[in-house]
């Protein structure tokens, strides 16, 4: 396979057409822009639709439209525009609509500025929307997890009927990285008989999840707790870096888990055995991935382009057998892993 | 015995939950019979709003998407851009299409967007208990509006389908009433014109259609009837606004 060297936000687009992703919906925000851009160029000769949208409401109810009829669609936006879109996300879970939904965070609140972020990961897996739901969320960290991921996303979002979100971040959307494009999956997935084609020989279909008695409503919300329940166990994903010997961990994803890699090795270096748990599905958070861990650790320490959200999922596997601190940047600032070691060992006392 | 009348295929079974006397059900009566004239009910995707007709996806017997209160009409792009084969239609009210909702509207309107939209206009927030509507007439009672609305405060009714028909784009676009039996006939005849539009591939499809809520207008169907005529159909512009050839 030759390598090609792309900017994050190209390859995720590549990877969606790459995916059969036949329907685009947007509205241009930074850092997330060349998304909309490619797919306007490159949907066409695949027979697709680009289509520029009003607003990001519009944009993310396009694509509940469109998902509703069976069709494989994203969209993609950064941070304001992500919570635009939190309504038509809860309809999509609500209904179990497959989607990709990329957010290439930018600082907030407000406006905020261009710099990158993870202060969206709240509003990302914890629901964000109206209701009970999670959506699949995934967090590559270079170039190629944007394709990987991407493709993946497709795959879980028809598979477990439901939105998936590849969460990054400016920076690596705007990186250039060498990719490489892995076939198409195979996957047996389920043949979509709910979707809305025309009831042509078949009686006719609902997507809607109106329920005019809370018994129903309740009925809904169990299936759905039920589908989160079924998901969990089997989608969690992360990478572990040095954890077989590590007396401490780092937890970061994305970006900053990209840092936190050299800063590991620049603690190991000084004699500390630092390890790095990096999630790569949000949600469900991997706590697979502290098993067996979890006695041999003094201390995690959680590290975000936040003020500390995921540190929250941190703390819950860790359970208050041991101390879980947290080193952040924010506002669109990024660490140095020299500054993260720093952090680290103050914070354990080991200076 | 030769039967003159039956009921159309384009309507399920189920038992209207409408109001007695809510003109919702002639409307539905019409654009079902419309279906089933063009033969739809098997093409069709409905695009159910939130409102009092948030239910409708049970009522006609074709596919039907349930949308979020405003974006019938996004959602129903989403699936024409998907399936251009599909005649797509939405059935919003006017809060739905005309307040949320408006910027998809419009936007659809001027991107000529190939699908058919249906206005219910009963002036009033039905759904929700009789609230103000961005087509409550100047000095009309609502909860929201307890002493009239007050244009000076509370602004201009909105008469979308007027200004619709100004957006380029817009293929088709009627202001319809089903008041009386020959305005009953009128409007099935527009919704018609409206699918043929759409299948003919002309652009977006614009019908209004005025209708009353007896319940949050707190009058009898009869008075409500009367009322829509005096005061609705004198305030907003009637008839084919837009024909495009
Ligand atoms: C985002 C959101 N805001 C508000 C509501 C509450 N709501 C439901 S229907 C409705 C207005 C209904 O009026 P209209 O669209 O005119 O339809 P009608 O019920 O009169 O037929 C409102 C405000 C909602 N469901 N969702
Ligand atoms: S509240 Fe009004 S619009 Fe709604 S069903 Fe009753 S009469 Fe009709």
């Amino acid at each position: 396979m030759t390598k090609m060297l792309m900017k994050g936000n190209e390859a995720i687009a590549e990877a969606a057409i790459r995916s059969g992703c036949k329907l685009f919906f947007g509205y241009p925000i930074t850092p997330s822009t060349e998304i909309p851009e490619y797919m306007s160029k490159k949907l066409k000769e695949v027979g697709g639709t680009f289509l520029q949208a009003e607003s990001e409401v519009a944009a993310i109810n396009m694509v509940y439209g469109a998902s509703a009829t069976g069709v494989r669609v994203m969209t993609a936006s950064s941070s304001p525009g992500y919570s635009l879109k939190q309504e038509g996300l809860s309809y999509l879970a609500a209904v179990e609509l497959p989607a990709v939904i990329v957010d290439i965070m930018r600082a907030g609140p407000g406006l905020g500025g261009l710099g990158p972020t993870q202060a969206d990961y709240f509003q990302i897996t914890k629901g964000g929307g109206h209701g009970d739901y999670h959506p699949i969320v995934l967090a590559p960290a270079t170039v190629q997890e944007m394709v990987d991921l991407t493709m993946e996303a497709f795959d879980l979002a028809d598979e477990y009927r439901t939105p998936v979100v590849i969460a990054a971040d400016g920076i690596l959307g705007q990186m250039m990285e060498p990719v490489e494009f892995p076939k198409g999956s195979s996957k047996d997935l389920p043949h979509k008989d709910w979707a809305a084609t025309g009831a042509k020989g078949r009686e006719k279909v609902n997507v809607s999840n109106y329920c005019l008695t809370n018994e129903i409503g309740e009925r809904n919300c169990l299936h759905l707790q039920k589908k989160h329940e079924y998901i969990k166990p089997r989608v969690q994903r992360w990478k572990s870096y040095k954890t077989e010997d590590a007396e401490f961990i780092i937890v970061a994803f994305g970006t900053s888990g990209r840092i936190s890699e050299t800063a590991v090795d620049l603690a190991r270096k000084e004699g500390i055995k630092l390890g790095l748990i990096r999630p790569i599905t949000l949600w469900p958070f991997p706590e697979k991935a502290f098993e067996g861990i979890l006695d041999q650790v003094k201390g995690f320490m959680s590290v975000e382009l936040s003020t500390g959200q995921m540190i929250e999922d941190v703390r819950l596997v860790v359970n208050g057998k041991v101390p879980v601190k947290f080193f952040g940047k924010q506002g669109g600032m990024t660490p140095a892993p020299e500054e993260i070691v720093t952090s680290f060992k103050a914070q354990f006392g080991l200076e | 015995m030769k039967k003159v009348f039956g009921r159309t295929k384009g309507l399920t079974e189920r038992a209207f939950h409408y109001c007695p006397g809510c003109t919702h059900g002639i409307i539905h009566r019409i654009l079902a019979e419309a279906l089933e004239e063009l033969d739809l009910i098997e093409n069709a995707i409905g695009v159910a709003p939130v409102g009092c007709a948030g239910f409708c996806e049970v009522y006609f017997s074709c596919d039907m998407i349930g949308a979020a209160h405003g974006r019938a009409i996004a959602v129903g792009t989403g699936a024409k851009r998907a399936r251009p084969e599909n005649t797509v239609f939405t059935y919003q009210g006017d809060g739905d299409a005309g307040a949320i909702g408006l910027a998809e509207t419009i936007s659809a309107a001027a991107r000529g967007e190939n699908i058919t939209s249906i206005f219910v206009n009963n002036s009033i927030y039905g759904m929700t208990g009789g609230q103000m509507a961005p087509t409550t007439l100047p000095g009309q009672k609502t909860s929201t509006s307890p002493f009239g609305r007050d244009p000076e405060v509370a602004g201009h009714p909105i008469d979308l389908p007027l200004l619709l028909s100004h957006v380029e784009g817009s293929a088709y676009i009627a202001s319809v009433s089903v008041d009386t039996p020959k305005n009953v006939l009128a409007a099935k005849k527009a919704l018609k014109k409206g699918f043929q539009t759409q299948m003919e591939g002309k652009g977006f499809s614009f019908i209004s259609i005025l209708s009353t809520c007896p319940t949050n207008w707190g009058m009898s169907p009869a008075k409500a009837i009367k009322w829509l005529q005096d005061n609705m159909q004198t305030h907003f512009t009637m008839g084919e606004l837009k024909v495009k050839e």
